[in-house]
């Protein structure tokens, strides 16, 4: 019996590898890869573009940006992913390497806003933040108040510490780990803009930008930002467990979590959907989705769906991704998106 | 110096008391370390259940639709393309705009729409395209209610909160007391998390895919590393020679049981997606990754069972006269198969809760189709479990429980038939 039995998997093994090689070759549902904070909302469109329309549902990875960037470039074909989720926009770097890969021709989807908020639990008051006092608060060196043309390691243990009308409580802030597009966005959007209120680093940035990069881009390691891994309900579970911490996270993770936390006020603005549409709080970025167009005549369905995305009901004012967190373009910004990508794809 | 009888007994007494003390000790240490083992156990579940229950009842609203033509946009049922795109939530929000009138203007009309499932749409949908003379029609039907309406009913949204920090405002959660003392809105058995695949919308979410999707894997990884994983016991304890060479394969062979799992993943991905150029997301790959991992635990298993057949067995066939092929099928594998199989099913537990090799090879995935084969993208229970427990809806947490009950279940399950499988083979000499 054994015997058969071994001899049926040594069979049986390359049937199936066989079997693979033709399912692969007539693949009749889009792939997308890429971005989790982009994951909620390219799902959202996949399950909607699946349950209404003739097509199959679109299978979406979360990968990571840059994970699925590699990934989307690797080159066209059926084996290689259609579209990619991407929480910034493309980088030189990567656009070189679709090229390598044969990936010429794409087609950019802005599709919306994401905030990134410093919330904090309901039992504490509302902090008042400038984007200067977060750079304080979490930058590994800092000028030194005496000489400020001088960096010292950073001293500050309290809020107080760092500007004289916050609180006297201990710095304590849970954020994303190096390998999250949201650290890159908190980086670009607090770090920096917090490191060039001193005119000696601002002037740095264009000469020599990777001092610029190392002054600004540092986050302190002596335990007053914790790294709290890629999960953001694990940093809302801790902000209620620990009153007095502050946590980083996308926006959509603040408006269902409203109950036991609030975003801090930057710059004198709360993180609130209108907010952030009309760009007046400042910690938002553009979130993207890019598609290969050569795929666009071979893969059932990726067209429409393309289509679906960009479509009023999804991505309009009053979509569906809006219910999701996303906050949707402006109005003429969302015509002139929907009009180039229509176009595109033709 | 030399003691008497008494002397020794009293210094046995002596000491036998401190053995015994000793020994109390010990037992009271071993009882608190169950006690301590149990207790975790006992509040793992006790959260788990806790948690999860809830999400076996969900809320349904009933309500009297009418296929209304003009609130459809639809003149003709007969063309398929004009029934895809028809105005379904129109017809949701008449059928509660009819029990309450009051909503009158865009924004009431939304949130009373909000109240229902975007679920119920799909189902008119796909209602009307397989009896499309329905139009004109009415009918009572029953719809999964949205969740947060779900979470106000479980309790999970605090009436008492002001209202911009909860989901629902005060005139939608009035509108629910009215449907529940309608009786048109209630708790009923969850049929979908159990029958659906995933979705981005907590209320219609279900486990069935990524059930479907352990258990593709899970046959394959049986397919593949039981059979190899026995052969390789046999050949290794029964048949090969003594040499630097065999000694060579058994130290790699209790290495790669402590690889970490990650190994196996990147392995699969240079070797099975890159070289092979098979599908991504797979049971198939899954399954073929996942027997990487299981079976350097069955070999080591199933060699320790073979090896613990005495051998007056092995010589008493050899000693009859059978070859060495029917010693081993016939006496030595049947007296060994309830270890074999203790090693096989601690292996594919092991396969049932990874995680970690399966991410990359893309079955870290939401595939909203429940797979209907090796090679449709499937993702698996623990996958599930991780993807929900990092959504942003409130209500999946329950959901996230729920899906690590139907895990347990599933082990539970696959252990139980092993311990039948075992008795059968269990002999005794």
């Amino acid at each position: 019996m054994m015997q058969k039995a071994v001899l049926l998997s040594v069979l049986v093994a390359p049937a199936m590898f066989g079997a693979a090689a033709s399912a692969q070759s007539a693949r009749d549902y889009v792939t997308v890869v890429g971005s989790s904070t982009v994951y909620p909302f390219t799902t959202t469109v996949a399950e909607q573009f699946g349950k209404t329309g003739r097509f199959k549902t679109p299978k979406v990875e979360s990968t990571g940006t840059g994970g699925g960037f590699k990934l989307f470039c690797g080159g066209i074909g059926v084996q290689h992913a259609d579209m990619v989720n991407a929480s910034r926009a493309i980088k030189q770097s990567e656009i070189d390497a679709c090229a390598k890969g044969g990936v010429r021709d794409v087609v950019e989807i802005k599709v919306g806003y994401d905030g990134i908020v410093v919330a904090g639990s309901n039992r504490t008051a509302t902090l008042k933040l400038a984007r200067k006092d977060l750079y304080l608060a979490l930058a590994k060196q800092v000028p030194d108040p005496a000489n400020p043309q001088n960096l010292i390691a950073n001293p500050y243990r309290t809020w107080k510490d760092v500007n004289a009308s916050l609180p006297a409580d201990r710095i304590e802030v849970l954020g994303p780990p190096p390998t999250s597009g949201t650290r890159d966005a908190f980086l670009e959007l607090v770090m920096q803009p917090g490191c060039e209120s001193w005119s000696w680093i601002k002037a740095l940035k264009d000469v020599d930008e990777s001092r610029f990069r190392r002054v600004c881009d540092a986050i302190r390691e002596d335990g007053a930002y914790v790294e709290a891994g890629e999960n953001d309900n694990l940093i809302v579970q801790k902000l209620v467990a620990n009153p007095r911490a502050l946590g980083i996270f996308g926006y959509s993770f603040l408006e269902e979590n409203l109950n036991q936390i609030h975003g801090s006020l930057i710059e004198g603005v709360a993180p609130t959907f209108d907010s952030i549409a009309s760009g007046k709080y400042p910690v938002s970025r553009p979130l993207f989705v890019y598609a290969k167009k050569a795929h666009m005549d071979v893969i059932p369905g990726m067209r429409e769906f393309v289509t679906e995305y960009v479509s009023e009901r999804s991505m309009g004012e009053e979509g569906y991704l809006a219910d999701k967190g996303l906050i949707p373009l402006p109005a003429g910004e969302l015509a002139k998106v929907r009009a180039a990508v229509l176009s595109k794809s033709k | 110096m030399s003691r008497t009888a008494a002397d020794t007994r009293v210094l046995v007494e002596k000491s036998l008391r401190r053995r015994y003390r000793a020994e109390r000790r010990f037992r009271i240490y071993g009882i608190v370390s169950v006690f301590v083992g149990v207790a975790f156990v006992l509040f793992l579940f006790s959260t788990i259940v806790g948690q999860g229950i809830t999400a076996f009842r969900q809320a349904h609203i009933t309500l009297d639709v009418h296929y209304d033509a003009a609130a459809l946009g639809l003149d003709d049922s007969s063309d398929p393309a004009l029934l895809a795109t028809a105005n379904y939530p129109a017809v949701v929000r008449n059928a509660l705009r009819d029990i309450f009138p009051e909503a009158e203007g865009r924004v009431a009309s939304r949130a009373l729409g909000a109240l229902v499932s975007v679920s119920a749409s799909h189902e008119l949908q796909r209602r009307l395209e397989a009896d499309p003379s329905l139009l004109g029609s009415r009918e009572r039907l029953r719809f999964l209610a949205s969740a947060d309406v779900d979470q106000l009913l479980k309790g999970g949204i605090d009436r008492t909160l002001p209202e911009q920090a909860r989901p629902l405002s005060d005139q939608q959660i009035a509108w629910v007391d009215a449907l529940t003392a309608r009786g048109q809105l209630g708790l009923a058995f969850n049929k979908g998390f159990l029958s659906q695949g995933d979705s981005r919308e907590p209320e219609q979410a279900g486990v069935l895919g990524a059930l479907k999707g352990s258990l593709y894997t899970l046959v394959i990884t049986l397919l593949l590393s039981f059979p190899m994983g026995v052969a390789a016991a046999i050949y290794l304890e029964e048949f090969a020679p003594r040499n630097r060479w065999t000694d060579l394969v058994e130290v790699n062979i209790n290495n790669l049981a402590a690889v970490p799992s990650i190994v196996f993943g990147l392995l699969g991905l240079a070797l099975f997606l890159n070289v092979f150029g098979m599908p991504r997301s797979a049971p198939l790959v899954g399954g073929l990754v996942l027997s990487l991992l299981t079976l350097p635990t069955i070999i080591i298993a199933s060699r320790a069972a073979i090896k613990a057949v005495p051998p007056s067995i092995r010589e008493a066939a050899l000693g009859m006269g059978a070859s060495r092929l029917q010693m081993v099928s016939d006496h030595v594998l049947p007296l060994a198969m309830p270890g074999v199989l203790t090693g096989t099913i601690i292996g594919m537990a092991r396969a049932l809760g990874e995680t970690a090799p399966l991410l990359m090879i893309g079955m870290v995935a939401f595939i909203v189709d429940p797979p209907r084969g090796f090679t449709d993208p499937a993702t698996v229970l623990p996958v599930q479990i991780y993807l929900w427990a990092d959504s942003p809806e409130r209500a999946f947490v329950e959901r996230t429980s729920a899906a690590i009950m139907v895990l347990l279940a599933f082990l539970i399950v696959m252990n139980a038939a092993a311990v039948v499988l075992r008795s059968r083979f269990e002999r005794r000499w």
